[in-house]
């Protein structure tokens, strides 16, 4: 590794050189603006007024962490994250297996199980809004009965998580499919051939061949589902207790214009993405990693 | 590292090349306004082109005048606005303002004050609540265009005598209910600025205000919680509609045309619409006041509007304040009664022969222009608007409790602290 020839030696610059622009493009639209949030998150700053800006250090943070409303939308947020994700990864292995099986018209199961992920969520999310509304929508005369779905909060809730679920279990498939052909049919014979049933073959084989993808496949999922804005938004705006993480920061900073305290909210929630990120990861990426070690 | 092949120096310059030419292209369009005279007026996008035919008839060949629409919905119209007149973006020269933004974008000094002469003519013959949307202090910041409030519709086949208060309303629809007629009065219960409309309205009708005259949470005790408890009342009882918590004003007109409703409390988009979707509905409807809180005492409903504004950026302010005042001029606003249904801020206008077919209503209209409440003249409008639809949203929880809930959330909103 040390030595390294001339010729290692000015490709190895060259791969730099070449990467260099894409770095300096990733400092720029993602160091640059995270940084530029943190500075404002320990200003008093409204975009009224640039004039009355003053440091308070981390007295945003403090309002933020002490008002009972974060700490509610912070529980909506994770009930919704946790809720569709475990419903997606159930549904997305039964789409993957579809996917995997089908022998017939392969191309075309495929392509219709995706076409939810493809529709534009804002579309989805007023999709949906309409079917449940009690005068425009079908699903109160589906069911026979006469409810006002975003009236309560147990029910938007289940609207919500169902319209993620509907939306993007496609794409925990997707994930799932990729790691499920990864699985040597061979390894599946010969599980068969000692006698191992179907729910063993599946949790003895399958599964722990494919927990680098169900890890990828979770994580993304996850780290979406806990930004959720889009559906809520449509369907609720935040009403009923719905309210999650990401509209709280943007009500804050961008219909309030208080620069300070919404800057404070979005550091809050990159920091729980990274500490989502990093459970994941330490907890379960692990594991990820030993299992491949040992095949 | 393995020998790469030669690369295919073709292939990789028609790529460097299509690189090249998006990043051109990208730089045009960034640089694509060089200042020609031309006023941009940024406004809602309106269907019926008014705002368009307005612009031209109000260019000149030396300033002509390009309308940029802005969303349907009134918070994203301002929150577009806010941030590049934050950013000081010249090419924002006339604005169709929310008559709420007044107060945030001078005390922000993202439009122009109107200056003498200008000042006079800016709010000349308008109806004086109208006026008053523009003010703040002794300046006017804007041409008051159109105008908007809510009028009571209702079914004359299953309302005979029009209700003029709030008791007799809960009255009738107490009878509707229990002889198994559609009971309901048609509203916006969902948390949004127009939930903060009907509480402006209840309160002012009550005698209160949300702030006072010097900028303090008002919010007094007796009618505030007399406007609280008409809308539990109406939240808890037979003139609630099924969807109250989750209605907008559109939602509301949609209940109504499908029968939904014996009443409903809306602005005249209602009638023509009526007229078009539902015929059946439309051959029984009536309008009458807004139901008041006190009899005798006529209910002093929320008003609405745009007014049209000069940005501060402005490359060229002289032509800016005459396109203004052009555009919300007595023409302009006729054109925007007639063909978008916007009721004018001229009062003259409202005995104009051309304005009696589509608005059989106009005197009704006007009287409750006349006699309409503001919503409260404060740059953190927002804050506050959030904290009082946030706090009396749903409004069938409302309790004894509430009051104190809503004065703490408006004062804090105030103040610009905490999360709403």
């Amino acid at each position: 590794m040390s030595q390294l020839t001339a010729r290692e030696r000015a490709e190895r610059r060259l791969g730099w050189m070449l990467s260099a622009p894409a770095v300096l493009v990733m400092l720029l639209v993602t160091a640059y603006p995270i940084g530029y949030a943190i500075v404002l998150s320990l200003q008093d700053r409204d975009l009224r007024f640039p004039d009355e800006t003053r440091w308070v250090w981390f007295d945003n943070y403090a309002t933020v962490l002490s008002s009972p409303q974060w700490w509610d939308v912070v529980t909506a947020t994770v009930l919704i994250t946790v809720i569709s994700v475990a419903i997606e990864l159930v549904l997305g292995f039964a789409l993957a297996f579809v996917m995997h099986r089908a022998l017939v018209g392969r191309g075309l199961v495929r392509a219709s199980i995706l076409i939810p992920y493809g529709i534009i969520t804002v579309v989805a999310a007023l999709a949906w809004q309409f079917a449940f509304d009690p005068t425009t929508g079908f699903v109160n005369a589906w069911l026979g009965i006469d409810r006002v779905w975003f009236a309560e909060t147990w029910s938007s809730f289940v609207v919500i998580i169902a319209a993620e679920v509907w939306k993007t279990t496609p794409f925990m498939a997707l994930l799932l499919l990729a790691g499920l052909v990864l699985v040597p049919q061979d390894l599946l014979n010969a599980a068969r051939v000692d006698g191992a049933s179907w729910w063993q073959r599946f949790t003895r084989v399958t599964l722990p061949l494919m927990k680098g993808s169900i890890l990828v496949a979770l994580l993304f999922r996850t780290l979406d589902a806990f930004r959720v804005f889009d559906s809520v938004y449509v369907m609720t705006r935040g009403s009923r207790g719905t309210e999650t993480v990401s509209i709280t920061g943007y009500e804050t900073l961008v219909v309030r214009l208080n620069l300070g305290l919404g800057s404070a909210v979005s550091v809050l929630i990159f920091l729980l993405v990274i500490a989502i990120a990093w459970l994941f990861v330490k907890g379960f990426g692990a594991n990820a990693a030993q299992q491949r070690g040992e095949v | 590292m393995s020998r790469t092949p030669p690369p295919d120096c073709t292939r990789h310059r028609r790529a460097v090349l299509l690189v090249a030419g998006t990043l051109a292209l990208l730089l045009a369009a960034a640089c694509s306004a060089p200042d020609t005279g031309g006023l941009n007026f940024y406004v809602l996008s309106e269907p019926s082109g008014a705002f368009e035919a307005a612009a031209e008839d109000c260019s000149t060949d030396e300033h002509p005048i390009t309308v940029q629409t802005l969303p349907a919905d009134a918070d994203q119209q301002r929150e577009q606005l806010v941030r590049r007149l934050a950013a000081g973006d010249t090419s924002i020269d006339l604005i169709g303002m929310d008559v709420i933004w007044t107060a945030e974008f001078a005390e922000a000094e993202w439009i122009l004050p109107f200056e003498g002469q200008a000042a006079e003519d800016a709010v000349a013959g308008r109806i004086e609540t109208a006026a008053e949307t523009v003010m703040i202090g002794e300046e006017v910041y804007g041409a008051p265009f159109t105008s908007n409030t809510q009028l009571l519709w209702y079914r004359s086949d299953l309302v005979s005598e029009p209700p003029a208060t709030w008791d007799d309303l809960f009255a009738t629809s107490e009878d509707l209910a229990e002889s198994d007629e559609p009971s309901a009065l048609q509203g916006q219960g969902n948390r949004y600025e127009g939930l903060t409309v009907f509480f402006n309205t209840l309160l002012a009708s009550a005698g209160g205000s949300i702030l006072t005259e010097d900028g303090e949470v008002g919010l007094e005790e007796e009618p505030t919680r007399r406007a609280l408890e008409i809308m539990r009342t109406y939240a808890t009882g037979p003139a609630a509609p099924d969807a109250l918590s989750t209605s907008l004003e559109d939602s509301a007109r949609l209940a109504f045309e499908e029968g939904s409703g014996a009443y409903m409390i809306n602005y005249p988009f209602v009638w023509p619409s009526a007229e078009q979707n539902a015929p059946d509905i439309f051959e029984e409807l009536e309008y009458t006041a807004f139901p008041s809180v006190t009899e005798d005492e006529p209910a002093e409903v929320t008003i609405g509007g745009i007014n049209v504004g000069v940005g501060a950026f402005t490359s060229d302010e002289e032509a800016a304040f005459e396109a203004a005042a052009c555009i919300a001029n007595e023409d302009n606003q006729r054109r925007a009664a007639i063909e978008g249904g916007l009721p004018p801020t001229i009062e003259d206008l409202y005995t104009d022969p051309e304005l009696e077919e589509p608005y059989p209503f106009a005197d009704q209209l006007l009287e409750a222009l006349q006699n309409a409440s503001l919503r409260p003249k404060t740059p953190r409008y927002n804050d506050v608007s959030l904290a009082i639809a946030g706090t009396l949203h749903p409004m069938g929880e409302i309790d004894d409790d509430t009051y104190a809930e809503l004065v703490d959330n408006v004062e804090r909103a105030l103040a610009g602290e905490g999360l709403l």
